[in-house]
């Protein structure tokens, strides 16, 4: 599935949060959003999931959206976003239950995403039981449940330690090279962007508009050889040379705000 | 820094020496007995008043007089009687008050129309003593239960209504922008995230309102009420029987205290998750 963003505004009352945004995502690709804090990468996201409403502009999607999909553009968030009443494996369940489904294949979802994830022998665990990765996890599991054709990532890895960062990158990796989701990454983390990514778009402090569209040259499973670090090393300077000017400026607005 | 500005602050250790400990103090320790020994130190002091003739015990009977009046009451019948007309009086007001409270809470928690118009209203009826309205209630039910379901039910109706939107509004709303995220209908997030979402808020309101209801049950009855433990205080206190007089105090007291039990019961299974 594309996604296709054009002029895109996004005031909350006098607040320009998003200004002119013109983003095309193609089929598969994995696109990280990066900028400073308040720059509206969030806000963007939320434009794209249909959960937020676009002051002005258009989002649009095209494309197929394959078979056994339940719910085209799929979210995981920073916080996971789980219920802590139910245990993980109904936490999965919980978006499977408006829609019609035979109670084998109900059950097929659940548990394919449990194995995949790790979490069979967690399935009966509350929320609050597992650590932040593992909540994570069913986070991804929740959204691998519904065959998504778009993920949109919220700083996913944002609320956990550098160690569980690393492993569910993997996960992620190991997740697109079998499903090439097209997925929307946000993140204010260069490393994760660099690891995942096939374009990094830059915005600038708010109000956010696109500072640059960088492509990553290295493919995605080479990028731990040692050939690919000097591109990548490229890659990071400008990306952080692009960042650094704005954070610092942002930083200082919101000391003065 | 020169040393004029260094205040002395004792070092964790001197050069040498072990680390010093001082991280203590600042916890809560569980004393298990300390609540148990201050009730038994209590009752000693108060028995022991009344038998070296410190108090007199008409005024202040001692509590083997009070046990003495409960036993009777036990086995005269009264104890259940009485007991049995509160707690019906408890159960229906009770119920009744929680359950329009629960259905006009959920609205305002849903609906800001139903909010906009709510707020106000419930500010303005909340302040009131619902004691006030039993004479009216009286006259417009007749001096019988009616009226007295009727007070408690009004008394315990507005802060289960205030619970209950509090609650809705302390409903993350993270779950319910992933609910919507995930396409869920709109009755799916109300009943999946909203309804458990509340309960912990609903429940607590439960633990205010049911020490309302024991509150208004007891003034209700020493209005006017043949039966009930308020009646059953009011005319032991009126024929000076004041060792049945706290005997019935007592009653209320462990009334209480089972009510609050069952609360926690309720709470420590529907709240597991927490």
């Amino acid at each position: 599935m594309r996604l296709l963003v054009s002029d895109l505004t996004h005031r909350y009352d006098d607040l320009t949060v998003l200004d002119g945004i013109d983003l095309t995502l193609a089929e598969g690709e994995i696109l990280a959003v990066i900028g400073p804090s308040g720059c509206g990468k969030s806000t963007l996201l939320g434009i794209a999931g249909g959960i937020v409403a676009p002051t002005s502009g258009s989002i649009r999607v095209e494309g197929e959206v394959p078979d056994g999909c339940l719910n085209p553009i799929t979210f995981i968030f920073q916080d996971f976003a789980l219920l802590p009443w139910r245990t993980v494996e109904d936490n999965i369940a919980l978006v499977l239950e408006h829609h019609r489904l035979s109670t084998a294949e109900r059950r097929e979802r659940v548990d394919s995403g449990l194995r995949r994830m790790g979490l069979s022998e967690f399935r009966n665990a509350l929320p609050k039981q597992l650590s932040g990765g593992m909540r994570q996890r069913v986070g991804i599991a929740r959204a691998l449940a519904v065959r998504p054709a778009m993920l949109l990532l919220d700083e996913p890895l944002s609320a956990l330690d550098a160690q569980t960062r690393e492993l569910l990158m993997d996960d992620f990796l190991e997740l697109w090279r079998r499903e090439k989701t097209t997925a929307l990454y946000v993140t204010h983390n260069l490393d994760e962007a660099l690891r995942l990514a096939d374009r990094v778009c830059v915005l600038s402090r708010r109000p956010g508009r696109i500072r640059e569209l960088v492509t990553i040259e290295e493919p995605r499973e080479r990028r731990q050889e040692p050939s690919a670090q000097a591109h990548l090393a490229e890659v990071r300077d400008r990306l952080w040379h692009l960042m650094k000017a704005e954070a610092q400026m942002a930083d200082r607005e919101i000391a003065r705000a | 820094m020169p040393d004029s500005l260094n205040p002395k602050v004792a070092p964790a250790a001197a050069i040498g020496e072990p680390v010093r400990f001082r991280g203590g103090g600042f916890t809560v320790k569980r004393h298990s007995w300390a609540a148990l020994a201050a009730f038994a130190l209590l009752i000693a002091v108060w028995e022991g008043a009344s038998r070296l003739g410190l108090a007199s015990p008409l005024f202040l009977p001692p509590p083997s007089a009070v046990g003495h009046a409960l036993a009777g009451m036990v086995t005269d019948g009264s104890l259940w009687l009485n007991l049995k007309a509160s707690l019906a009086r408890i159960a229906v007001g009770w119920v009744m008050g929680t359950a329009g409270g629960m259905l006009v809470g959920f609205a305002m928690g849903i609906f800001s129309t139903a909010r906009a118009v709510g707020v106000p209203l419930v500010s303005a009826f909340f302040p009131i003593p619902k004691i006030a309205l039993l004479p009216l209630f009286i006259l417009w039910f007749g001096i019988g239960e009616p009226s007295k379901f009727a007070t408690i039910g009004f008394g315990v109706f507005f802060p289960t209504v205030i619970a209950t939107y509090s609650a809705i509004d302390s409903v993350p709303r993270n779950l319910i922008r992933m609910a919507q995220s995930f396409g869920l209908p709109w009755r799916s997030i109300l009943r999946s995230i909203v309804l458990p979402g509340a309960l912990p808020g609903i429940l607590a309101g439960f633990r205010i309102t049911a020490s309302i209801a024991l509150i208004l049950v007891v003034a209700a009855e020493m209005i006017g009420a043949e039966y009930g433990i308020g009646a059953f205080v009011l005319m032991a206190g009126n024929l000076m029987q004041t060792d049945t007089l706290l005997a019935g105090v007592l009653v209320l007291s462990l009334l209480g205290l089972a009510i609050g039990t069952v609360l926690s019961q309720l709470e420590r299974r529907l709240l597991n998750w927490r």
